[in-house]
């Protein structure tokens, strides 16, 4: 455990997980202390803080505070699946691509060109042009855009991992495939991965949020952070608050991510040099 | 002899820690005097190979001390003073040509880089065309233009040497300037560097981890273990009589080919950086130690005018004994060979093209015997041994197991077959899996292979750990724990593990020290004789085989040059390649 | 080299009938015919080149025979110019800073001002962009008033007639893409540092300067051309939200509208064109590469 932590003794580390734990609080047990519901009007549209309503309203009159704590679970939740998503697909033909690598090489790395020759923004746009959107829509186009690239590192990492003496002396002695993978080459490619999905993560949280502010992802009148930024940018000289408040939490959580990400890369004695772009 | 060309006084360099990496060093090399400094692996030779030009790499500090190169002072503290200096005083030849030239400038660029840098203080009459002719490669205009990865590896060491010597500094430091080399372009390159320095008179420290290589370089050598000179003479009096124990026994532990003999190891690992003893730093592991070695530390005391070494004990050093190596235990058994390859070829296969590694290779190894496929890189032998495991489908030949053909993939072969033949590989740092304890790793097969339930395992594998002479207690550490040796020791045990008729020993002791190797083949070669134990044993380097092998196989790209028992193939060479093979390779002349 | 060329338009190939299949199934095969998919990947490819480069889209656009294309390619031609506009004028900004910033982070590794360099751009890495917008919109504009949220630019007229408009969606996309290059500039550099033959160009007594210019510089800028185009490509996508933000006339604010009112057939032109551009970028670092690596050059 000692080892594990050691990242958080690093000041930027520490810093990282600071705000990582604040956001993530906020948005995970926010709704519990919202003074009103996310959609129920309270005032005069778009005014300053005052007294019951510390940040204002926003452009339809209502709490902003309550909806910037309502507004953190749904970019969580949908980057959380997307990346899930991700792995299980990229994850698992990346797994058999690296160990096997007639198998499925030739497709795998086929498939990433194609993903990586359009800006996956713009492969997102595309999907909600022909799917509409939905939030199904936008998880899988997410973690559509991600399974080649996460196929790509951890065939990276496998076929690191299955060149070396202990996977061929477990193939010499002939156990199984599954054997191998699960007792020679997992533990291995275990933490490279773990980097990896954080990354991933911090993508697809950026991923989502931008397609939701572009008001093509969630559709009002949702309470999300995006959104929230999106339908009142207009109103942003007459409160400021309702702008400034969800951006500076999703910036807050993709600073969090990178600080730990990198802290963790550090103390593995890993070059940071990997980004999630 | 002539005054010093260098001069080294209590040189100490030391980690940013504080941890002496070498300390109280001093020497002093005469004019046209090769001096050999001479160390195993964490012996701090590199980092005093680049004190003496002042430099320290990153972490690293010069800490105290003086250099004297040509009677001016290389401060390694003053890099504005120093830094004109190297290259033009004294000079630098890597380890690795191969990345040690820049990848992105050509010849001609690389040279007249050194050239430029020095042009107010270098003599006038120097071009890099000189240089060039100065190691006898051609100043044509194509090979300027070349770039380093258009040259062979003894191209681009040749290159390097040209670099280090185009300003015609009176003193050059040679960092195993052949490490990496294969043996024939590396005695042209020793050859190259006698020569050097007989027409320039020039002053060299010769670098190396390989005590028969500098054997053939130097005037005299300085032994380095654990930071410190321990043992600093005349070459000839340093081989043949070595007053340090640790120098003893790093001799004994050398192979030799043309005449084999039985090699002592020394228990032990050396010392790292930061955990060396108060005493003498060998204490642990000499056989002469007494109690003050433990608590006190030697100085270079005097044996004759020429000869120093750092013990206490020196006077009572045995002198050495060479013994001929035990008689193969050849047993040929009416029953016929254990393992035959019969026309196996073997392929590699990309998009492009097609690469044969092995093509009409024909063997067979008798029960209990020892046969040595040598070979130089690229000549197939790896291949062969996975062909052997069953971990490269051959694109022809049978290997027959007992008489009985085996399918190509381990995968399908039977389960007496996988257990009956074991493999060992060359590179300790990824034969076993970080994740696992050593005890998992060496029952593991004997489950798989053998059927053997948990606690019959358990106590296969003590027996297995003392069997290969580790302590009980590794078998709760992880691989990372341990050093190299160690590794292959627990390798070994796990290919004991299935019971096996047969293992596979795939460049097993190429990753080690010299004096760890010869603990590795003492370790084999008594398994050989106790378990009846058949071995493949694949190497590079015909003085190792000479001290194992019965049978040996010379191989050249792909093909059997030459074979024959060892013995005879050894001294008696008919085949031109393995000729060649032998003259290069290097010997204690002892 | 053209053969090499031509396994980078491949994917172009490819990603035409990823999108048109995810988009809208029934149009692919009119499509393809459309944009002559069935036409080599090269000659197509360098129709696209050829007519991006020359701005002549008229042309490009005759290529495709429809009547029913020709309107989308007279509706988008200006935004294209204004978008190009944004990105050249970024990448022009990005490249030259970020790579000096890259190298003095990695020349002073460990000292405060690589802290200062690495902390800062490791902050900034993945803030999306429309979050360094709003950020940098309530700066200028609500704070100090000195800059207005949206770029006004009339129909018809050059953003650059407008540069007060053009400096926060440049600000914006320098934040985004100029952290990630200069952390792999970075990167990059400190592993040539770390080098032996940066180590045997100091022990031959090579003076600094030179040392970082010549040996390890020419050796980082291949990977570093890599980053760039990585960057530049990244920045073409960020311009959609850049645009939609500040309500620029460009491309991407094009395609966010379009996509808004399910325009199937605008989309797809325009996301083909913003491959294509994509793709352009990935061959043209290729072939920087080739040429600033001697061991890929003379691989002939």
């Amino acid at each position: 455990m000692r080892r594990r932590l050691a990242f958080a003794r690093t000041p930027t580390g520490m810093l990282g997980l600071v705000l990582l734990v604040l956001v993530l609080g906020i948005a995970l047990v926010g709704p519990l202390f919202a003074p009103h519901a996310p959609d129920e009007p309270i005032g005069i549209p778009l005014t300053r803080p005052a007294d019951g309503q510390p940040l204002g309203t926003d452009f339809l009159g209502r709490d902003v505070l309550s909806r910037v704590l309502w507004g953190g679970r749904s970019v969580l939740e949908l980057a959380g699946a997307a990346t899930l998503l991700a792995y299980l697909v990229g994850g698992t033909i990346g797994v058999f691509a690296g160990y096997n690598r007639r198998l499925a090489d030739g497709v795998l790395m086929r498939g990433v060109d194609v993903m990586l020759s359009v800006p996956p923004l713009v492969l997102l746009l595309v999907l909600v042009t022909g799917a509409g959107t939905s939030e199904a829509i936008l998880v899988v186009g997410v973690a559509l855009v991600q399974a080649p690239l996460v196929a790509r590192v951890v065939r990276t990492a496998t076929l690191e991992q299955s060149i070396r003496g202990f996977v061929e002396a477990a193939v010499a002695r002939g156990e199984r495939t599954t054997a191998v993978l699960r007792r020679e080459i997992l533990p291995n490619i275990a933490a490279p991965i773990a980097a990896d999905a954080g990354l991933r993560f911090t993508y697809s949280i950026l991923l989502v949020a931008s397609v939701n502010f572009l008001g093509l992802g969630l559709q009002p009148p949702a309470a999300d952070w995006a959104l929230i930024i999106s339908e009142n940018r207009a109103g942003l000289d007459l409160n400021p608050y309702v702008i400034l408040v969800p951006a500076v939490l999703i910036a807050f959580l993709t600073i969090g991510l990178n600080l730990v990400g990198d802290a963790v890369a550090r103390t593995l004695g890993r070059s940071s040099a990997g980004t999630v772009r | 002899m002539s005054e010093p060309a260098l001069l080294v006084r209590d040189l100490r360099v030391e980690l940013e820690s504080g941890a002496a990496i070498v300390e109280e060093l001093s020497f002093t090399v005469a004019t046209g005097e090769i001096v050999g400094l001479v160390g195993e692996s964490g012996s701090g030779k590199t980092t005093t190979a680049l004190a003496l030009l002042g430099y320290a790499r990153p972490g690293v500090r010069i800490a105290a001390g003086s250099v004297e190169a040509a009677g001016r002072l290389i401060d390694g503290r003053d890099e504005g003073a120093v830094r004109p200096l190297r290259g033009r005083l004294i000079s630098y030849v890597p380890q690795d040509p191969g990345n040690a030239l820049n990848p992105a400038l050509r010849v001609r660029s690389a040279i007249q880089d050194v050239l430029d840098e020095h042009a107010a203080s270098r003599p006038g009459d120097v071009s890099v065309e000189r240089a060039l002719e100065s190691v006898q490669l051609p100043a044509s205009s194509t090979f300027l233009r070349r770039f380093p990865h258009q040259l062979s590896g003894g191209q681009q060491q040749r290159v390097t040497i040209a670099m280090g010597l185009a300003c015609e500094p009176p003193v050059v430091v040679l960092d195993e300037p052949t490490t990496g080399l294969d043996v024939v372009t590396q005695a042209r390159v020793l050859e190259e560097i006698e020569r050097l320095r007989r027409e320039r008179q020039l002053t060299m420290v010769y670098v190396s981890h390989d005590l028969a290589v500098v054997a053939q370089v130097a005037d005299r050598i300085a032994v380095l273990y654990a930071g410190r000179i321990v043992e600093e003479g005349p070459a000839v009096e340093v081989l043949t009589r070595p007053r340090h124990p640790y120098t003893r026994g790093l001799v004994a532990s050398i192979p030799d080919h043309v005449n084999p003999r039985r090699l002592r190891s020394m228990p032990g690992v050396a010392v790292g950086v930061g955990e060396r003893p108060p005493g003498c730093a060998f204490a642990p592991r000499c056989a002469q130690r007494r109690d003050r070695c433990e608590r006190e530390l030697p100085e270079l005391e005097n044996v004759d005018a020429r000869h120093r070494v750092r013990c206490f004990e020196w006077r009572e050093t045995p002198p050495l004994v060479l013994e001929p190596p035990p008689e193969p235990a050849l047993r040929r058994e009416p029953g016929g060979a254990l393992l035959r390859v019969e026309g196996l070829r073997a392929e590699y296969r990309s998009r492009q093209e097609v690469a044969v590694a092995a093509n009409d290779v024909s063997f067979s190894i008798e029960p209990g015997g020892c046969v040595a496929l040598v070979g130089e890189s690229g000549s197939g032998k790896t291949t062969i041994a996975r062909c052997v495991v069953g971990l490269h489908e051959p694109e022809s030949g049978r290997i027959l197991l007992d008489g009985a053909p085996l399918p190509g993939r381990a995968s399908r072969r039977s389960l007496v077959a996988r257990r009956r033949i074991q493999i060992v590989f060359q590179n300790p740092y990824d034969s076993l899996n970080p994740r696992h304890r050593v005890a998992d790793a060496i029952a593991r097969p004997a489950r798989i292979l053998r059927g053997l339930s948990g606690g019959d395992s358990r106590a296969a594998v003590e027996r297995l750990l003392e069997r290969v002479r580790l302590p009980v207690r590794v078998a709760e550490r992880f691989p990372g724990e341990l050093s190299g040796g160690e590794r292959q020791r627990v390798a070994i045990a796990r290919a004991l593990a299935a019971n096996p008729d047969l293992i596979v020993c795939d460049e097993i002791t190429s990753a080690l020290d010299v004096s760890v190797q010869a603990a590795v083949l003492e370790l084999l070669a008594e398994l050989r004789s106790e378990l009846g134990l058949a071995l493949l044993f694949i190497s590079h380097d015909l003085a190792v085989v000479a001290s194992i092998a019965d049978w040996v196989l010379v191989l050249e790209q792909g093909v059997i040059q030459d074979e024959g028992p060892i013995h005879q193939v050894l001294s008696s060479p008919r085949n031109a390649y393995t000729r060649r093979l032998l003259d290069a390779t290097p010997r204690l002349a002892v | 080299m053209l053969v090499f060329a031509g396994t980078e338009v491949l994917p172009g190939d490819a990603a035409g009938a990823v999108l048109g299949r995810s988009a809208a199934p029934a149009q692919l095969a009119e499509l393809r015919a459309q944009m002559g998919l069935d036409r080599p990947a090269a000659e197509r490819y360098l129709d696209w080149l050829g007519g991006l480069l020359t701005g002549d889209l008229g042309n490009s656009a005759a290529g495709f025979a429809e009547g029913s294309v020709r309107p989308i390619w007279g509706e988008i031609s200006g935004e294209i110019g204004n978008s190009l506009i944004l990105a050249l004028l970024a990448a022009i900004i990005m490249i030259p800073v970020s790579l000096a910033l890259g190298v003095l982070a990695a020349v002073r590794a460990g000292r405060p001002t690589d802290h200062a360099v690495s902390a800062g751009s490791l902050a900034v890495i993945s803030l999306p962009e429309f979050i360094i917008g709003s950020l940098l919109i309530l700066l200028f504009f609500s704070w100090l008033g000195i800059l207005t949220p949206v770029s006004l630019i009339p129909p018809g007229e050059s953003p650059l007639s407008y540069p007060k408009e053009l400096v926060l969606p440049i600000l914006t996309l320098l934040c985004a893409s100029m952290a990630a290059s200069i952390r792999m500039v970075r990167a990059g550099m400190i592993e040539a540092l770390g080098t032996e033959y940066v180590q045997m160009a100091r022990l031959s007594g090579l003076r600094e300067r030179k040392v970082i210019g010549r040996y390890a510089l020419r050796n980082a800028l291949a990977p570093s051309v890599q980053v760039f185009a990585q960057n530049i490509q990244y920045l073409v996508g960020g311009i959609i939200v850049v645009e939609y933000l500040f309500a620029y006339p460009g491309l991407g604010k094009e395609l966010v509208d379009a996509v808004a009112i399910r325009d199937v057939r605008e989309v797809q032109s325009v996301a083909i064109l913003i491959a294509a551009v994509y793709i352009t970028l990935n061959i043209v670092a290729d072939l920087l590469v080739v040429l600033l690596v001697p061991k890929l050059r003379t691989a002939q």
